[in-house]
């Protein structure tokens, strides 16, 4: 009687690990490894004897420490006196603000861009390539420049709205446009506005749900209700009617010329919307390319088929087409986010006070702390890109081709 | 050396390159060029004139140093660095010296590692507002806007003068004076604040310098003086006393007119005599030429016939002597002794 045994084991020999390839290439991925993290360890090393022989050290106590400058734009509390911590904290705020305006802005553009770039009207498509290529080609920070410049040189400084007879008056009263920002009115939130604010909340997601119950009626049974008015009267007609049943509680504050400058209301800086307009314009054309990719991806078979059917081209457009499309835009729509909000850090070029401005700009000068504030930077935006990309790729997994 | 050289490339400050190097002097002197970091352009104070020669009152003294060491006041490589910019090229080692309208100041001469010099210009921050404005005192500017070079001394003192006053101010950051200048014409910010003797040359440089006003009040003391790296005495004594030996040729009556006749042979002055190198061996000391004050007195001129020439009363940007006068005209400038 024989019994089958296992072939018997080889025994491991140390020049196994560069002859055998099931070993081969795990040595040379150590071997770099170690290569790396000695190279990182010298740098390190040298980095802290050259400070030690400089009488310099890493601290980050500075942060704690009053900042003494004052910003032109905080979202949270910051006074001069305030600790350098929360100046940067005031630019993260504000790099934040203006990477989220910038993609919301940037995705509508590119994506109409990009539809009309595909258009069958010779003037439309040209035009559309036209915008593509010449802010595709430009840097950023040229278009930023340009739109500041634009804004400070044609837009009327505020004593221009001064006098019995101004050169420049304001727009129904409530506007006024600068060369230092957009004074807008701002609404003053009054006893009961919660209530009001809370149905708009309710409203928004009564909006979605309806949606929803559109879709799965359609699904269910072919029965398409309308979607576009209905949309617009949840969101709007019940916030309206509680905003009178409690009596009016939200008004207006009118920006007025006092003194140098427009008080009250809200003011929208130059700066802001130089970034925002640049940084959307600009990314908006690598997305509009994205999207045009993106649509030519789909064979144009379904295109005709559909139209067989009978839809119209738009329905073409928003139910065959884009969503078939996502899968090859949003890859890419995730690195341009990326891009936006690293490329918002040219901030300092127009005086707006992102972090690079606060933490990597004026505290970093006049604490001389360098090599913290350039790492906490580094730090910060790894953290946001990484946040993006994060968030970005739960939706493309919402949204990719699902394979059955 | 090499090693600090390979971090400087590699780190993104580079703070620590160069420190390891223990002469600049012997640097310089192998290098045959003097690095002067000095501002991206102020009329009077650093600026390329129209054939591209840097002139003025800082750039003096880095010709002056230059000609001390090097014997050539041309052998100047000059850097422009902003306010933002200037700390870390000096500590890196980008720079030997900067001569830039830098405020001497305790945490940039303790905390950030750096030896002020001593002070070529005493200065203190002013206002400037367009006359049509109609404000006569920085106390009216309540609510104003404000242009600002950021990462300067006169951003934090401009903080504390609005506060103490208790008025509000909206800052306008800019990073260079040109960029502050242009904002300010543009009316983008309703006054613009910076040294007066900065205001006054940015003025002067204005189509219609009559239409602004600087405003009375001067809100902080700037002692504005070259600065090297610490830790290098030796180098830090070559800029310190070349300084000296301009604002002393003055107080001795040595200009560059008369410095050549004077060095020829020792004279009745015994501190004219060591100053000079025909008495004594002060140059020795320093590791340089015995005619090295000659040399930077040639280079321009003493102090006074420096500011006159650059910033003074009959220049464009006209400043008065004010502070800035020997201390025999009732003026700050006193330097100590040469022996």
């Amino acid at each position: 009687m024989t019994a089958l045994t296992d072939p018997p084991k080889e025994s491991f020999r140390l020049s196994m690990l560069i002859n055998d390839t099931r070993y081969r290439s795990l040595t040379f991925q150590a071997i770099a490894l170690l290569v790396l993290i000695s190279a990182v360890a010298y740098l390190a090393s040298n980095l802290m004897a050259n400070l030690a022989a400089a009488g310099l050290n890493i601290s980050y106590d500075f942060l704690g420490d009053p900042a003494g400058y004052d910003i032109n734009q905080t979202l949270i509390g910051y006074t001069s006196q305030s600790a350098h911590l929360q100046a940067a904290w005031v630019g993260i705020l504000n790099t934040l603000l203006v990477a989220f305006l910038a993609c919301i802005t940037a995705t509508i553009l590119g994506v109409f861009a990009g539809v009309m770039r595909l258009s069958n009207n010779w003037l439309v498509r040209k035009l559309m390539s036209g915008y593509v290529e010449i802010f595709r080609n430009i840097p950023v920070l040229i278009w930023i420049l340009i739109i500041y410049a634009i804004m400070t040189v044609s837009l009327p400084a505020p004593n221009a709205f001064r006098g019995d007879s101004p050169e420049s008056t304001m727009l129904l009263d409530s506007f006024a446009f600068t060369n230092r920002g957009i004074y807008i009115p701002s609404p003053i939130w009054g006893a009961g506005s919660i209530v009001v604010v809370l149905t708009f909340v309710a409203s928004i997601i009564g909006v979605f749900a309806y949606r929803r119950y559109a879709k799965k009626l359609l699904f269910s049974t072919g029965k398409l209700l309308p979607m576009g008015w209905p949309s617009l009267a949840i969101l709007f007609v019940p916030t309206i009617l509680m905003f009178f049943i409690m009596g009016q509680p939200i008004t207006l504050d009118y920006p007025e010329l006092k003194g140098f400058n427009f008080r009250g209301g809200l003011k929208i800086g130059a700066p802001l919307i130089a970034l925002w307009v640049a940084l959307s314009v600009y990314t908006g054309a690598f997305i509009a390319e994205n999207v045009r990719a993106g649509i030519l991806a789909v064979s144009k078979g379904q295109t005709e088929a559909a139209a067989a059917l009978g839809l119209r081209p738009g329905r073409i457009m928003n139910l065959v087409v884009l969503p078939q499309a996502l899968r090859v835009i949003i890859p890419p729509l995730i690195s341009q986010y990326l891009n936006i909000t690293k490329n918002s850090s040219l901030a300092i070029a127009v005086g707006y006070a992102d972090i690079t401005a606060t933490l990597g700009g004026i505290t970093l000068n006049q604490t001389g702390r360098a090599i913290e504030c350039v790492l906490l930077l580094m730090l910060f935006y790894l953290v946001i890109s990484l946040g993006i990309s994060a968030i970005m790729n739960t939706y493309n997994n919402a949204v990719k081709l699902k394979e059955r | 050396m090499k090693k600090s050289v390979f971090l400087g490339a590699l780190t993104v400050a580079g703070l620590a390159a160069g420190v390891a190097a223990a002469g600049t002097q012997d640097d310089v002197k192998a290098r045959g060029k003097l690095n002067c970091g000095v501002t991206t352009g102020l009329v009077g104070f650093a600026a390329p004139d129209a054939n591209g020669v840097w002139q003025g009152f800082d750039v003096s003294v880095c010709r002056a140093v230059a000609a001390a060491v090097l014997g050539d006041a041309n052998a100047v490589e000059f850097v422009p660095t902003t306010g933002k910019t200037r700390f870390t090229a000096l500590a890196s080692g980008e720079i030997d010296m900067l001569a830039r309208n830098t405020t001497w100041t305790f945490s940039r001469d303790v905390d950030l590692k750096f030896e002020f010099v001593g002070i070529n210009y005493y200065d203190g921050q002013g206002f400037m507002v367009p006359k049509a404005l109609g404000v006569s005192s920085a106390k009216e500017l309540d609510g104003a806007t404000v242009c600002i070079q950021t990462g300067t001394t006169t951003e934090l003192n401009l903080a504390d003068f609005f506060r103490k006053n208790n008025i509000s101010y909206e800052p306008v950051p800019v990073e260079t004076n040109a960029e502050g200048q242009q904002q300010y014409l543009a009316g983008a910010c309703d006054t613009y604040t910076t040294d007066a003797s900065g205001l006054a040359a940015t003025r002067a440089a204005f189509e219609n310098p009559a239409d602004h006003v600087i405003l009375p009040e001067i809100v902080s003391k700037e002692p504005l003086g070259p600065l090297v790296r610490h830790g290098d005495n030796e180098w830090a004594d070559t800029v310190r006393w070349t300084l000296n030996a301009l604002i002393a040729a003055e107080e001795l009556g040595v200009t560059s007119a008369n410095v050549g006749e004077m060095s020829m042979e020792a004279g009745s002055s015994p501190e004219v005599n060591r100053l000079l190198g025909t008495e004594g061996n002060l140059g020795e000391m320093l590791g340089l030429d015995a005619d090295w004050a000659k040399k930077a007195i040639m280079a321009g001129g003493n102090y006074g016939e420096l500011f006159e020439k650059n910033i003074g009363e009959n220049t464009p940007i006209g400043l008065a002597r004010g502070l800035n006068a020997q201390w025999t005209d009732g003026g700050l400038l006193y330097t100590p002794p040469f022996r």
